[in-house]
């Protein structure tokens, strides 16, 4: 088993990962409009706001790696999610493309890097054009780039089709025409269709129904060895990340509050936030059981709380969870916390 | 045990331009006072809008073509409206997924609260008042005096829905119709939700019927579980009895496809093809094509059988053999 490991620590650290964030921010600021500054200037309550959406996150994905990404809403993981996948620049830090800094490539290379960098998106509904055809649709991109040659293009679209399991017959069709189900293997079709090497799935299942849900985990399953796609996998459902991962990252109010290897969390969960995340997980095993809750609500990113953000809900909270951020430290190898408790033991 | 509700053979049709949808056809089922039935089921099985129906709240083209719904000895199919309406929201309350479908958006809660007392009941503005507010503390939500004078946009989802849910409890009903009420939450306001849920089943002896697609959901809450495909009930029992040890293909293909039950990182067993659509289903039983056990027998319509003590399933090559969990 050790040897097992060490063998993977080794070959890991043979090559760089194939992306990394460094403090990795971003803000979204409401600026105040004429009449906004005007009512300022007269005494009203008004004020800029500032919502810090990723505060500072630092993580590395290596190639073949999958990682699940989890929070509840407004915890900042479909925002780090776009940073990632290039369609929102950060507020600051940095995005490095096998170990480049994404802002330092030159044009060609940012687009070779771009394109290498495909998107999921959750609604099936939302993401697709309505007024183009399937073979369109998933055909647009590659011709653009020049990815195939205009002779063989109406194959590599049905070869795209078939690989995410549509029919090719049904390249003619609209997209209203599918289900939930096969719209999302469409979005996955036109993903796959540039030959990118890693994707960022944004809630991609969360949509669908539990037998279709299968089918299309199945799927990413599948299409990760036959490509060797790398996936950041943005998900709120634990048991569907617990399924897929290899590492999964927990974000909380636009912080990393724990990282590690899947078996790790899930057996051995170290931050309070975490525990009480699966403790509310509903599982099929229960019978009539109690349901253990977290107090509280989530607040608002508008306002966070001081120090570390999950205080107020937090059981074992005492005078320093108010005043300092913990720092994200690791507490065992490869296990990442950000939690003041980890000092006291 | 008297039963709270029971609903026999119950056939809500929506008659389309496209044809007739048997959205419900043939649908059975008893609730028991106090008791919680799971009812389950993927987009388009028909679980919503047997919920409807029971409520008296199927729009056109949709309409309760037979059976019978009996509450108390009515057949609340066949009453009036005027009827329905003093059962409604009274006797009989609905909790919808969406909050805002109960919350008028223009309106304080007290507002809407106090309406809601006053128009089943004849007591003052007071008593009202002093019964919302008993309601918004039962269902967790802090300093309910304050909160009674805020307008739904200024509470957060989970409050939304715990003011949707207290406002069903208002005039503390026997049955409870919750139709995903949690489903748009996150988990850990969901896991709230469900331990206020269980607590006010077991306090006050209310019934509840609890519509949802997410078999995790029920297996901590329900005591009976009826499963539903095109329309009809599948399979129906006890939780443990359907949850460990499932008769039909279909709830097995159901139950095996949750991440949780299958091993981390192999393929997940899944159901092959999709739900077919209602207009043009197929003969005999609905699940035949996508069921590795079909065989010419399929063909024909297959009755709910009992087939263990208090678990029955609609389907001639039930899983009778032991299912390796």
């Amino acid at each position: 088993m050790s040897a097992v490991l060490d063998q993977q620590s080794a070959t890991v650290a043979a090559d760089t990962p194939i992306i990394e964030l460094r403090n990795l921010s971003r803000r979204f600021e409401k600026k105040l409009d004429f009449a906004g500054k005007l009512a300022k200037r007269l005494g009203a309550p008004v004020r800029e706001e500032t919502v810090h959406a990723v505060d500072r996150v630092n993580l590395s994905i290596r190639k073949g790696e999958v990682v699940g990404l989890v929070g509840e809403s407004g915890c900042g993981k479909s925002t780090l999610g776009r940073m990632v996948a290039g369609i929102m620049p950060p507020s600051e830090g940095t995005v490095l493309w096998r170990g480049q800094d994404v802002r330092s490539l030159n044009p060609a290379e940012a687009r070779e890097a771009k394109l290498r960098t495909q998107m999921i998106f959750q609604d099936p509904y939302a993401s697709l054009n309505p007024r183009m055809r399937v073979e369109d649709i998933v055909g647009e991109a590659p011709q653009f780039h020049g990815l195939v040659p205009a002779r063989g293009f109406d194959t590599y679209v049905d070869e795209q089709m078939r690989r995410a399991g549509l029919d090719p017959a049904f390249k003619k069709r609209y997209p209203h025409q599918f289900s939930g189900g096969q719209r999302q293997r469409i979005g996955i079709a036109r993903a796959l269709a540039v030959k990118p090497e890693f994707i960022v799935c944004d809630e991609a299942v969360a949509a669908l129904d539990v037998s279709i849900q299968a089918q299309i985990l199945n799927l990413f399953m599948r299409l990760r060895q036959e490509l060797d796609l790398t996936y950041l996998f943005i998900s709120h459902d634990l048991s569907v990340v617990e399924h897929l991962s290899d590492r999964v990252v927990i974000m909380y109010l636009g912080r990393v509050v724990e990282q590690a290897p899947a078996e790790q969390v899930f057996a051995r969960a170290n931050h309070p936030y975490t525990v009480s995340l699966l403790s509310a997980v509903p599982r099929i095993e229960a019978r009539k059981r109690a349901f253990t809750t977290v107090q509280g609500e989530i607040p608002s990113p508008l306002n966070p709380p001081s120090g570390c953000h999950f205080h107020p809900r937090c059981p074992h909270a005492h005078e320093r969870c108010k005043v300092e951020v913990p720092a994200l430290k690791e507490i065992a190898p490869g296990h990442f916390s950000a939690c003041h408790l980890n000092d006291r033991a | 045990m008297t039963a709270t509700l029971e609903v026999r053979d119950l056939q809500t049709h929506f008659f389309t331009r496209a044809g007739v949808v048997k959205a419900v056809d043939g649908v059975s089922f008893t609730v028991g006072r106090g008791k919680v039935l799971g009812l389950v089921g993927e987009s388009g099985s028909g679980k919503s809008v047997t919920g409807f129906s029971i409520i008296g709240l199927v729009d056109a083209p949709g309409r309760v073509v037979g059976g019978q719904i009996l509450y108390q000895g009515r057949n609340l199919a066949k009453i009036s409206e005027e009827e329905m309406r003093q059962l409604r929201g009274n006797r009989i309350a609905m909790i919808f997924q969406d909050p805002m479908m109960t919350l008028n958006p223009v309106l304080r809660v007290d507002t809407q609260m106090i309406e809601t007392v006053l128009a089943h009941e004849k007591v003052d503005r007071e008593t009202a008042r002093q019964r919302a507010r008993d309601a918004l503390g039962m269902v967790g939500i802090p300093s309910p005096d304050e909160r009674l004078k805020s307008y739904p946009h200024q509470f957060s989802g989970g409050m939304r829905q715990r003011v949707a849910i207290a406002i069903a409890l208002l005039h503390r009903p026997e049955l409870i119709i919750a139709d995903e009420p949690t489903t748009a939450l996150d988990v850990t306001i969901q896991g709230q939700i469900l331990a206020e849920v269980q607590k006010l089943a077991a306090t006050t002896g209310t019934s509840l019927i609890w519509i949802t697609h997410d078999l995790s959901v029920v297996a901590g809450l329900a005591d009976d579980i009826a499963v539903m495909y095109a329309g009809r009930i599948v399979e129906e029992g006890e939780v443990s009895a359907v949850l460990d040890a499932p008769l039909h293909p279909y709830t097995v293909g159901l139950i095996g496809s949750v991440p949780s039950r299958n091993k981390r990182g192999e393929p997940l067993r899944q159901i092959p093809g999709m739900t077919p659509s209602l207009l043009k289903l197929p003969a005999g039983c609905a699940f035949r094509s996508r069921c590795a056990r079909a065989d010419e027998v399929c063909l024909q319509e297959p009755a709910l059988f009992d087939l263990r003590p208090g678990q029955r399933a609609r389907c001639f090559h039930p899983h009778l053999e032991e299912v390796a969990a």
